[in-house]
């Protein structure tokens, strides 16, 4: 198993007293494999996420990726899971707004030390940025961003990569595009992928698909 | 109506952002206290010039002085008074006591016009008598009264709150007698009725002429130069600190474009909404005006003092130590801060006026048009620098010193960010690992946000290396000019002229050379100054410090037809040697050579003292300088006291007047000194500024980076880095400038300013120290948003990707 959560709780303190988010979760993700995750707005689908990717703590329960309890991790120990293990791609983009689109894509690879100059180039091209390398992420449009996030995240090669509403951002023809690139060159450099999203006609081209609600997957 | 509704909108962004406001205000008051505590002084100075001028009625009365500068004759003044002439006779010198002195001023009171009546004697009867009959009386104000209380030899002391401190008027057969200058007379005040037909002043004296009454008089014009300094270093911390009010505004201004868009589209039209923030900005700007003033009513107390004794030991000015408060310096204390606060809005203003409705409100666009903005500001940067220059090489005046000085620091400030800018571009070629690159490019995006505290860094650090290097270069100098020119190793003053021959007599064969220095006062080429004699000695053809000088320059001044001019007195009148000069009297001598003659700010000349004494035959003979092994000095000083009854206050060894000098000039750096911390302070609150502020935007730049597998810890090390490098690279750049600002100092400032030019020095060890202290101000001014940042929970960070930013 590359990603596992076992009874996994997690709480926030509000101002309206403590919100119960995660509810004694379990899941599990193989390596390879590709997984939706929907749910409610608020049902805890972000929090799920970055759990499973090293930035924030369980309350109770163990976060395991690649065997390896990411609860029993020093500030260190996490950071460089993130770094080699895992990959990100959020919603907003977040690509660095002072690096040129070529430093934001080789930019993952080179803090895993996994920099490949013939791959960067390939993936360049097949997302369609050859163009734009000298650029400014502000000069690109939203989807050319995506493009440029997913560049970044499977330039480093991660073992896994997490997404979150990768296509909220972006309309719906544009979304299905960045999808279809996404998805491909996850399964060709065999990563496994859990994604976020609010689509079903998305979710129904992942191999899995799971739903939470209350805390808990159905 | 709707313009209350508007400005109650604005105004809600202050009360969720006081500590915002508190800077604001802060930094518009410091910038207002600077300034206007400066004026403060310059307005006491000035105002107690004007009194003494006033004195004696100078400026309401026309006076007669001699065109030479000498003193009158008790015969031009019987053939003057029996020609008609309605005039009163005034002697004016200097008694010096134990280290200070003390103007006297010596009047007829019978014959003094109503206009110069400062004292009431009380006619027919009262003090009249004492006044003018011997021992007589001597006014002075409360404070000098108290002090010269102990000297002995005074006539009995009469305190007088219309007299300024340092100054004591007598009856003139008194100030004659003190001042042993028997007979003379300073100047004749004419009495404004004059009866007609009396004879032409050409045809009784023509020695004399006529001057027209004057406010201020030569006080001020000395001085015009040390209050010009004072001011522009005023204006230096006032600029300073109008940089945290532009950026604090310019802050407010961002952070509210989308209230502005939204009371726009409400139907507030963009004049409604400019006036809004023009009255906010009024609001503001007459608070901290008022907290300005306040202030600066502290830092001018603090530094009066400084300042009087500076003007006391450089122009003998007497200016009270304690500061009164004047309206008027109250209003324009307000209406620099409403200025200033006006000036840093500007752009804002403009903006807002323009803004369009519907453009959506991209901080990072805005980031990008101040990257073309950088570009015009580095045009001006250059143009600047360029004018300066050629003023330099050019220009001539004060005016023209002090517009080199401002072009230089404000030409450098302006091209700052463009230089940092392209330092980062060009390290981030070199660089190989992707944290340092990302580090860089960072750096170099944080530029338009830092770049208004650097500038202000940059011209505080300049500004103190370009003073500090002024300062050190003149102390070495001084030091240096002090031990050649105080040569003598014992300075001896008798009280009379019987009490001068027994010394000379006594000093006989106990000393290796009794030098004379016995000067008189006139003037030299149109301004007061005064004529030394000096004798023949190796003394002065081993020590005396010159600046230039014809073969044999000496051999020359020892025939009686040559002098030697100081550096002020060669500048001013243009004198080289080989040229001539006439002294007060019109005796007319050659210049054998130009000696320095720093911390003087008048012209003087030396000729041989035989032919002194033979041109001015009342000159005063009391003094001399003696010559003999430095281990002798305490025991002659004890026989001379023991012997002669000599008071020791007459008696002063060579270390005591050296330290004395030095005393007076470390006075007048204290005050360039704290003005300099003070600056200093004020762009070290800029960076807190900057820098507070900055960190509530970073988050969003910093959280991917941290997602992508770098620590909190390594983050804060590397904001922290940051900060330092901008500071360090800073510092580096404000060397060369703060150099060139020495360079203009002692090479075209002090020349306009004191006539004398200081050749410069170099002092690496003070640039490591402050340096550090740059290093250290950044360290400081990054700790809180630092801390912050460092207590970070991760679900703050984790909130940049949150969908519903
Ligand atoms: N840092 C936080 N502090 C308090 N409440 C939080 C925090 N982060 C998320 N929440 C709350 O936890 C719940 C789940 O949030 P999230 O995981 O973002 O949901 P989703 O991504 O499914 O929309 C929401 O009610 C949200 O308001
Ligand atoms: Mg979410």
């Amino acid at each position: 198993m590359l990603l596992t959560f076992t009874d996994v709780f997690k709480r926030y303190q509000t101002a309206e007293g403590p919100l119960t988010v995660l509810d004694g979760l379990s899941l599990s993700l193989d390596g390879g494999e590709t997984l939706a995750l929907t749910g409610e707005s608020g049902s805890g689908k972000s929090t799920l996420l970055h759990l499973a990717a090293g930035l924030d703590q369980a309350d109770a329960g163990a976060v395991r990726i690649d065997g390896v309890e990411i609860g029993a991790l020093k500030d260190t120990g996490r950071a460089a899971m993130r770094r080699e293990v895992v990959g990100l791609i959020f919603q907003q983009f977040n690509l660095i707004p002072s690096l040129t689109v070529g430093a934001n894509l080789a930019f993952h690879a080179r803090l895993a030390g996994r920099h490949d100059a013939a791959w960067q180039a390939d993936l360049a091209a097949r997302l369609g940025l050859e163009n734009l390398l000298n650029r400014y992420p502000e000069q690109l449009s939203g989807g050319q961003q995506q493009r440029v996030a997913i560049g970044r995240t499977l330039g480093a090669r991660p073992k896994l990569v997490l997404a979150d509403e990768p296509t909220g951002n972006l309309d719906e023809a544009t979304g299905d595009g960045v999808i279809a690139l996404m998805l491909n060159l996850v399964r060709e450099t065999g990563a496994a992928l859990l994604m976020v999203t609010h689509s079903q006609r998305l979710a129904e081209r992942l191999d899995r698909r799971i739903h939470l609600t209350g805390g808990r997957i159905l | 109506m709707t313009l209350t509704v508007a400005l109650s909108a604005l105004l809600s962004h202050w009360r969720r952002r006081p500590a915002q406001l508190a800077l604001l205000i802060l930094g518009l008051s410091l910038a207002t206290a600077l300034w206007s505590g400066v004026q403060a002084i310059n307005a006491e100075a000035r105002a107690s010039y004007d009194r003494a001028a006033a004195l004696l009625g100078q400026d309401r009365l026309a006076q007669l002085a001699r065109r030479d500068g000498g003193a009158i004759a008790q015969t031009d003044f019987v053939a003057l008074s029996r020609a008609g002439w309605l005039v009163s006779p005034v002697l004016e010198g200097t008694l010096r006591l134990e280290g200070s002195r003390l103007r006297l001023l010596g009047i007829e009171p019978l014959s003094l016009p109503a206009q110069a009546e400062t004292l009431d004697l009380g006619r027919g009867g009262g003090d009249l008598l004492p006044f003018i009959t011997p021992p007589g009386l001597l006014y002075a104000a409360p404070e000098t009264v108290k002090a010269l209380a102990a000297v002995p030899g005074l006539p009995p002391l009469r305190a007088s709150p219309n007299l300024l401190p340092g100054t004591a008027l007598t009856d003139i057969g008194t100030a004659q007698r003190l001042l042993g200058r028997p007979g003379e007379i300073s100047r004749l005040l004419v009495l404004p009725e004059q009866p007609m037909g009396r004879a032409n002043l050409e045809n009784v004296a023509p020695d004399l002429a006529l001057k027209a009454p004057e406010a201020g008089g030569d006080l001020s014009r000395l001085t015009d130069s040390f209050h010009l300094n004072l001011t522009a270093f005023g204006f230096l911390a006032f600029a300073v600190g109008l940089f945290i009010v532009y950026s604090a505004i310019g802050l407010a201004f961002e952070q509210r474009r989308v209230t502005f868009r939204t009371l726009r589209a409400l139907g507030l039209s963009a004049r409604a909404l400019t006036a809004a923030l023009l009255l906010e900005l009024i609001v503001f700007a007459l608070a901290a005006g008022l907290i300005g003033v306040a202030l600066g009513y502290l830092v001018g107390a603090a530094l009066l003092p400084g300042v009087s004794a500076t003007l006391e030991g450089l122009y003998g000015a007497s200016v009270p130590g304690t500061l009164s408060l004047r309206p008027q310096w109250w209003v324009s204390g307000l209406a620099i801060a409403l200025i200033g606060t006006l000036a840093a809005a500007m752009q804002s203003l403009w903006r807002v006026w323009h803004l369009p409705l519907l453009a959506p409100g991209s901080p990072r666009a805005w980031a990008r048009a101040s990257e073309h903005a950088l570009i015009g500001q580095a045009a001006a940067g250059l143009g600047l620098l360029i004018l300066s220059i050629g003023l330099g090489l050019w220009g001539s005046g004060l005016i023209a010193g002090f517009t080199v000085l401002g072009a230089l620091l404000f030409g450098a400030a302006l091209l700052l960010p463009v230089l940092l800018a392209l330092v980062l571009a060009g390290l981030q070629r070199l660089v190989r690992r992707p944290v340092a690159e990302w580090f860089l490019a960072d750096s170099r995006q944080q530029l338009p946000g830092l770049s208004l505290a650097l500038m202000a860094l940059l011209l505080a650090l300049s500004a103190n290396i370009g003073v500090g290097t002024m300062v050190s270069s003149f102390r070495l100098t001084f030091t240096g000019w002090l031990d050649q020119r105080l040569a003598s190793e014992l300075y001896v003053t008798a009280r009379n002229p019987a009490e001068a021959e027994r010394l000379t007599t006594f000093l006989q064969g106990k000393v290796d050379a009794i030098l004379p220095i016995w000067h008189i006062e006139g003037s030299l080429e149109g301004a007061p100054g005064a004529v030394y004699g000096a004798a023949d000695h190796a003394t002065y053809r081993d020590h005396w410090p010159l600046l230039a000088a014809l073969p044999d320059s000496w051999d020359r001044v020892a025939t009686g037809r040559a002098a030697m001019i100081n550096e002020q007195l060669a500048r001013r009148a243009r004198l080289k040697p080989g040229g001539s000069l006439t002294l007060p009297g019109g005796w007319q001598v050659e210049i054998a050579g130009i000696y320095s003659d720093y911390g003087n700010p008048e012209g003087q000349a030396i000729v041989n003292s035989g032919a002194l004494v033979a041109h001015y035959p009342t000159v005063e003979r009391l003094r001399f300088g003696l010559r003999l092994a430095p281990g002798g000095v305490p025991a002659l000083m004890a026989e001379i006291a023991d012997q002669l009854k000599l008071p020791a206050d007459n008696m002063v060894d060579q270390a005591t007047i050296k330290r004395r000098s030095l005393d007076v000039f470390e006075q007048t750096f204290t005050v360039t000194a704290a003005l300099n911390v003070l600056t200093l302070g004020v762009a070290g609150l800029a960076m807190v500024a900057s820098l507070t502020t900055l960190s509530a935007m970073r988050l969003p730049q910093l959280a991917p980076v941290w997602a992508m597998g770098l620590t909190r810890r390594r983050l804060v090390r590397l904001e922290l880095a940051r900060t330092l490098m901008l500071a360090a690279l800073t510092f580096l750049a404000a060397l060369p400038v703060g150099l060139a600002l020495a360079y203009v100092l002692l090479a075209i400032i002090n020349v306009e300013a004191f006539g004398w030019r200081l050749p410069m020095h170099i002092f690496p060890a003070d640039w490591l120290r402050l340096g550090l202290l740059a290093l250290l101000a950044a360290l400081l001014s990054a700790l809180i948003p630092l801390r912050r940042l460092a207590r970070l929970a991760p679900a703050d960070l984790l909130k940049v990707f949150a969908h519903e930013r």
